[in-house]
């Protein structure tokens, strides 16, 4: 066991893959020689040599495209998307080809690969290098969808990813980077497809990911010193598959259901869990799903309004409460 | 190639016939010429009877350019298409009943109707798809071929687009890739005049849409006869020399002439008086025809391999119109690995 950042998990988790399977390649822009943007694959040009660890071109439809073929046609590689933002530029893979391959060429083609990509707010970037975009990624049938929130997660379901036969988009988030974890030593390989109950509780089931998970465990904190409100908080970590037992048996159990998204408003994840639980689960439930969201506006780049407009630990748990108690 | 003259040739005027293409290959390309126009012709018949269904980009006309490019691969090499890839796609030796069951939407189709007439694969063939979205397989071949480089294998994946794609950020991405990493690719670019319905000149800043653009990616500047099936056999033999000796991509403008409109729902008036009847005396079947008469492959050779593609294009017509339409099971099938739909528990 070593205690790690969630950084320096991101290239642990690619080096484990990359030395277990000579048909992991990692290509993107400064991955290499630089060490990433975020320094998260530092070291990796030093041990697989440029070969395998790429620096391409600002290119992000040849950096998904190349990562594609080379997919179709057997290997297994990693392609990093440096900001989830850039997707915008790059989506007609990520929407049209990766995902619908299989299923138009009726399972001749195949696309395994990962994307990684840095999601999130809380750097002071602004509108277009802040967002959250899994739901973007999500509304796509053939893509699977993971955004893990602890360093030891990082690596397993980073290899898990590696080792699915379908393509997964892998957000990472920014804010997230310099956080500290325990690591077990070893190969970490986790399963795509299982939410994780980070803190049992009675009165009240939380649904995040990614960033948000810290948040609402430290709003259930809060919720039970100051108010003996008991939550449950589950770590979705995977969008697609999404594992809705989890989140169901949960809601049996509580029966009060909140989501904290980073996404803003309309569409985000939390609005299908939302959806789920309202057809299968209503009579489990003893008040409305409650949704903490971003606001429906850009992001804004100035720190004390970019504070000021994610979910933070007191909003959500002044929602809780206010909702519990009403 | 070393054949011998046949023995109802003229020697005096078979002169050249073991040249660098020699007797077999000619009459190959000749007879995938034949079979690629008859076969989209009759894509075309049966699609005013209404049996072929949504939409079909036809390359009448362009034959050429398919058959020159697969007579000079090996099978192991892969080829990335378009929407107007049913040619293409014939040329690798996919049989017709296939591509037509499959413009048809019939379950005898190559995918069984879930990709239609845009997105024809066949990955046995190494038809390694049919890319819908202007540009998208550029980048995609660079991957194929980053993989040949990074394995050690020897195969080369070529990508065919029109001249409308050279004006798409993807093409650029695509050439300057593939030219950094020296990869086994070749971008062969259809110069059919016209991108869907606007003048290719009207709207790109250089005569030569695709070769203009090479130097800018370090690439010689290649423009060929696209209609001499000949002329592209030879590029195509030189770039895949090229590339399987690791000297990189190369970028070929082929330049040729759709007699068909855009799509079926296109019936080209935007075309100046005079230009496509210009363009059929210089049809690529017509052009063939003369060349294997000007090296003594007789009129009733010719006639054999018209009436044996036609019969063959006959069989699998019918084949295709007694075929079942596809079943409903196959609706959630192979959208992710496990052959199955599921995105949840």
């Amino acid at each position: 066991m070593a205690e790690l950042t969630y950084r320096d998990a991101v290239a642990r988790g690619i080096a484990q893959e990359m030395a277990r399977d000579p048909d992991v390649i990692f290509i993107g822009e400064d991955v290499g020689k630089a060490g990433g943007v975020f320094k998260a694959t530092v070291g990796l040009y030093e041990q697989f040599g440029p070969k395998r660890v790429r620096d391409t071109p600002i290119s992000e439809q040849a950096i998904l495209g190349a990562a594609m073929g080379a997919a179709m046609t057997g290997l297994k590689p990693i392609a990093e998307i440096m900001f989830s933002d850039f997707f915008a530029v790059c989506f007609d893979y990520i929407a049209n080809e990766f995902p619908k391959s299989r299923y138009m060429s009726n399972g001749q083609l195949k696309c395994p690969l990962v994307v990684r990509t840095g999601n999130g707010a809380g750097s002071r970037f602004g509108a277009q290098h802040s967002q959250s975009i899994e739901n973007w990624a999500m509304m796509i049938p053939g893509l699977k969808v993971v955004a893990p929130s602890t360093p030891r997660d990082v690596i397993g379901l980073l290899a898990a990813a590696v080792r699915d036969p379908d393509p997964v988009i892998f957000f990472e988030h920014k804010s997230l980077y310099p956080m500290k974890g325990e690591v077990p030593d070893g190969e970490i390989v986790d399963t795509l497809g299982t939410a994780r109950i980070v803190r049992a509780g009675q009165d009240a089931t939380i649904l995040a990911l990614a960033l948000m998970v810290p948040r609402a465990l430290a709003a259930a904190d809060k919720l039970k010193t100051e108010h003996g409100i008991d939550c449950e908080v589950i770590d979705v970590r995977s969008l697609v598959p999404l594992d809705t037992q989890t989140i169901l048996g949960s809601v049996g159990r509580t029966h009060r259901l909140f989501t904290v998204e980073e996404n803003p408003r309309l569409c985000g994840w939390g609005a299908e869990i939302v959806s789920i639980v309202a057809d299968e689960a209503f009579y489990d439930l003893d008040g409305p799903p409650v949704r903490i969201t971003t606001p429906h506006v850009p992001l804004p780049a100035a720190d004390i309004l970019e504070d000021m407009i994610l979910p933070t630990v007191d909003r959500i748990a002044d929602t809780v409460r206010r909702s519990l108690s009403a | 190639m070393n054949q011998q003259p046949g023995a109802t040739a003229d020697p005096a005027s078979r002169a050249n016939l073991n040249d660098d293409i020699g007797e077999a290959m000619r009459l190959r390309m000749y007879r995938m010429q034949v079979e690629l126009r008859e076969a989209e012709q009759r894509a075309y018949d049966l699609f005013l009877q209404n049996l072929v269904k949504g939409t079909s980009h036809l390359s009448l006309g362009q034959e050429a350019v398919a058959t020159g490019f697969a007579a000079a691969m090996r099978p192991r090499d892969l080829s990335f298409c378009t929407y107007r890839g049913h040619a293409h796609t014939l040329a690798r030796g996919v049989p017709v009943e296939k591509v037509l069951g499959e413009l048809m939407q019939r379950d005898n189709g190559l995918m069984r109707g879930k990709g239609g007439s845009m997105h024809l694969t066949s990955v046995d063939h190494g038809v390694m798809g049919s890319y819908a979205i202007i540009g998208a397989h550029l980048p995609i071949a660079c991957g194929a071929a980053l993989r040949a480089q990074y394995k050690g294998a020897d195969d080369v994946s070529v990508c065919f687009f029109g001249d409308g794609t050279t004006n798409i950020g993807a093409f650029h991405e695509a050439l300057n890739f593939a030219a950094v990493y020296k990869l086994p690719v070749i971008f062969v670019c259809e110069n059919n005049l016209y991108m869907e319905y606007t003048p290719i000149g009207e709207v790109t800043a250089v005569k030569h849409p695709a070769a203009d653009r090479a130097a800018a990616y370090g690439l010689e500047r290649i423009i060929i006869d696209g209609n001499d099936a000949d002329a592209v056999y030879r590029a195509a033999r030189d770039a895949y020399a090229r590339a399987r000796a690791g000297d990189g991509p190369s970028l070929i403008e082929c330049l040729t002439y759709r007699h068909s409109g855009h799509s079926r729902a296109d019936p080209a008036k935007y075309r100046p008086e005079g230009e496509l009847e210009k363009w059929k005396e210089r049809d690529p079947i017509k052009i063939y025809r003369a060349r294997l008469k000007q090296f003594g492959i007789g009129d009733d050779v010719m006639a054999k391999i018209d009436a044996e593609v036609k019969a063959m294009i006959d069989a699998a017509t019918e084949a295709c119109k007694k075929a079942p339409n596809p079943p409903a099971d196959i609706l959630t099938t192979d959208v992710y690995a496990d052959g199955g739909w599921a995105w949840r528990n």
